[in-house]
């Protein structure tokens, strides 16, 4: 029998395949945790680790040596760090907006993708936070940015700052996200915890669960606390993209100076975002053997989003060129006829690899075939990260390689070695947590798998013809319950 | 805190759950609570709980955040150290628009996972009683507190017409100590329950 609960029409496609109960769903999604970790995690993990460890000493050679690692010189004094802060916090946007704006728009699906989402989104976060306080230089200084009263005057930061406004942009969405993420996480911990046969296992989930029972009263707080979490977030999340793009949008920099900013990050972050998380769910329905969890059909979606925001871009794109003219600047235009367009130009071909990469390839997925492919779709997912880091590339670097004294445009600007090892570091740091994470949680949200099981469980879906036919009043009194 | 007795009913399906739920609260039975391992809509509408109102903490957390913010602001560039930007505006909203939104989700949000985990008595290290370890897994359990003017045998019977599928007695600690999940240790030698 169905659940009286929940009604679903027959046409959506079962979200969890297979012939699935409650106590199947937990073995299912526990299995991993429970397991020695494979050689394949093994190998990956300790790969990551390297590239951290890289990382590592890169950051380490700057501090003692100072900016000057890097290659950044007049007048590029963004680079690399700036871009790879932009692409990382660009790729902490999809978990989050799944999370949050699909809880309120009740998109089912997004209970197979959330929690690695979630996760993914914290990672990349932490990532992104990395350049700007090592670009700081006198890095132990660090804490000047925050405002609180202090001997030098006290002087106090510039609340009128879009640099500002970054900081705490940046740090409430990562609080933010991170408790999102967490209290989400602490019913599916109490499970892993209450299935613990070795010690240390009790332990451990047993701290980390708070103490969960489960009990009706404390579901009914957590459905509230999500519920007003994701009405947080959600402007949250479009708020943090709208913030960083002020960092260039409110400058007088030709190139930077464009009111179309806000809206164009936010598509480019969520596209960047959806193709990080098809990249690493890709992998990990397989590897963690989840393909009845993680389906095509979430896979699909996901490409839509792709290719929905993908075009928005495009549309950004070309409104920024159509100004650039329209506008009559001369020095608005120079950056983008000379700067970016201009394929002969010293950086021309970054802005036709973001075209290409951002523009023209996700249009593949207009056709279903390809939307449900998986080869194409992990291929499509890695090139549309490399030319949204592109986008970033020519927005900072094309629009100050050249300033308003050509004696100094000579000098090509290319990383140093210690920049693109911070660089490389970042993905060690983003690898290793989401390794660690894949083994010691639950990458996909138990309770609610189960919360949507008799709804949109194949099985469950299959029995439901009886109460598709009644009408909804013989329904309603079949299943009404007391109150 | 408290030592009670229970009889506790473990279900398996939610549709036999919710009328046996209405009958044992027909019945006069007193349901300490039930656990579940997912949230099931309209649950706390069937054990007569009244809705909560952390959302409205969350409320009033998030308007804390918009006056600290405001007022922070305000106070520094007008009070405690008005610096001449080129002559504007020292009182400059739009601009401290994005850091009082900010601050707004952020005090709203640390706020209410606070007021949570307080009300709900989460923490680290907190222990409870679990009645059964699987309600985190595939079952509902339905715990009855004995009282004075309940037998225990009825009630176990009682429990077994509405479908339970398994059915105990349970001594236990109504609330929260400190310990850890690997120690089965109680925090006290109990004499015995009392029955309210």
């Amino acid at each position: 029998m169905s659940s009286p609960l929940r009604y679903e029409s027959q046409v959506r496609t079962a979200l969890v395949e297979g012939q699935k109960d409650y106590h199947q769903v937990t073995e299912d999604i526990v299995r991993p945790i429970e397991a020695a970790p494979s050689r394949l995690w093994w190998i990956g993990f300790l790969i990551s680790v390297a590239c951290l460890l890289f990382g590592v000493w890169s950051v380490t050679e700057q501090v003692i040596y100072g900016v000057g690692q890097w290659n950044l010189h007049r007048t590029i004094g963004w680079g690399w760090d700036i871009t790879n802060f932009v692409w990382w916090v660009g790729i902490g946007h999809a978990g989050t907006l799944i999370s949050a704006i699909l809880l309120l728009f009740r998109q089912g699906w997004r209970t197979g993708v959330n929690r690695a989402a979630e996760a993914m989104t914290i990672f990349a976060v932490m990532c992104a936070g990395q350049f700007p306080i090592w670009h700081m230089g006198r890095v132990w200084l660090c804490f000047f940015i925050m405002p609180y009263p202090n001997t030098r005057g006290p002087l106090w930061p510039n609340f009128n700052s879009p640099l500002l406004w970054d900081v705490f942009a940046i740090s409430t969405y990562f609080t933010v996200s991170l408790l999102f993420w967490y209290s989400g996480l602490i019913p599916d911990i109490a499970t892993v915890r209450d299935r613990a046969r070795v010690k240390w296992r009790k332990l451990m989930y047993g701290v980390l669960s708070f103490g969960w029972t489960g009990s009706t009263k404390h579901w009914q707080r957590h459905e509230s606390l999500s519920l007003v979490l994701a009405g947080l977030s959600t402007p949250l999340v479009l708020s943090v993209h709208t913030i960083v793009s002020f960092d260039f949008a409110t400058s007088v920099i030709p190139g930077w100076h464009t009111t179309i900013f806000p809206p164009y990050f936010v598509a480019g972050a969520i596209f960047s975002g959806f193709a990080m998380v098809q990249t690493l769910l890709l992998v990990s329905r397989k590897v963690l053997k989840l393909e009845q969890y993680i389906t095509l059909e979430h896979i699909e979606v996901m490409n839509k989003v792709i290719v929905l925001t993908g075009s928005i871009v495009g549309i950004a794109y070309l409104t920024e060129l159509f100004i650039s003219w329209y506008g009559q600047n001369k020095f608005e235009s120079w950056a983008f006829a000379q700067n970016r367009v201009n394929i002969f130009s010293p950086y021309g071909w970054a802005y036709y690899l973001m075209m290409g990469c951002n523009v023209l390839s996700p249009q593949i997925f207009w056709f279903r075939k390809m939307r449900r492919n998986l080869t194409v779709t992990f291929f499509m997912s890695v090139i549309v990260n490399i030319g949204m880091w592109f986008e970033r590339f020519v927005i900072i670097v094309t629009s100050i390689y050249r300033d308003y004294l050509p004696s100094s445009w000579a000098t090509y600007y290319a990383p140093s070695i210690w920049e693109v090892g911070f660089y490389v570091g970042t993905f060690g740091l983003f690898f290793t947590c989401y390794f660690l994470f894949s083994k010691f949680f639950p990458v996909i949200a138990i309770a609610e798998i189960k919360h949507i099981l008799k709804k949109s469980g194949e099985s469950y879906k299959e029995k439901m013809d009886v109460e598709e036919r009644m009408p909804v009043e013989e329904f309603a009194h079949q299943y009404a319950h007391a109150h | 805190m408290a030592v009670k007795k229970f009889v506790v009913g473990i279900f398996t399906d939610e549709a036999v759950l919710f009328p046996a739920i209405k009958k044992v609260r027909s019945a006069g039975y007193k349901i300490h609570d039930v656990y579940t391992p997912m949230p099931i809509h309209g649950m706390d509408h069937a054990l007569g709980l009244r809705e909560t109102s952390l959302h409205t903490a969350g409320f009033i957390y998030g308007i804390t955040g918009t006056t600290t913010a405001l007022s922070g602001i305000g106070w520094v560039f007008n009070s405690d150290w008005p610096v001449n930007i080129g002559g504007k505006s020292h009182f400059d909203l739009p601009a401290w628009i994005p850091i009082t939104f900010e601050l707004t989700v952020l005090f709203s949000a640390v706020g209410m996972f606070l007021t949570f985990l307080y009300i709900c008595q989460m923490a680290p290290f907190v222990r409870k009683h679990h009645f059964n370890l699987r309600s985190t897994d595939d079952q509902f359990t339905m715990v009855i507190e004995l009282t004075e003017k309940s037998n225990e045998e009825s009630v176990k019977a009682f429990l077994q017409g509405a479908g339970a599928t398994g059915i105990n007695t349970q001594v236990a600690e109504t609330g929260w100590w400190l310990g850890r999940y690997d120690k089965d240790k109680t925090p006290f030698e109990h004499k015995g329950a009392t029955l309210a």
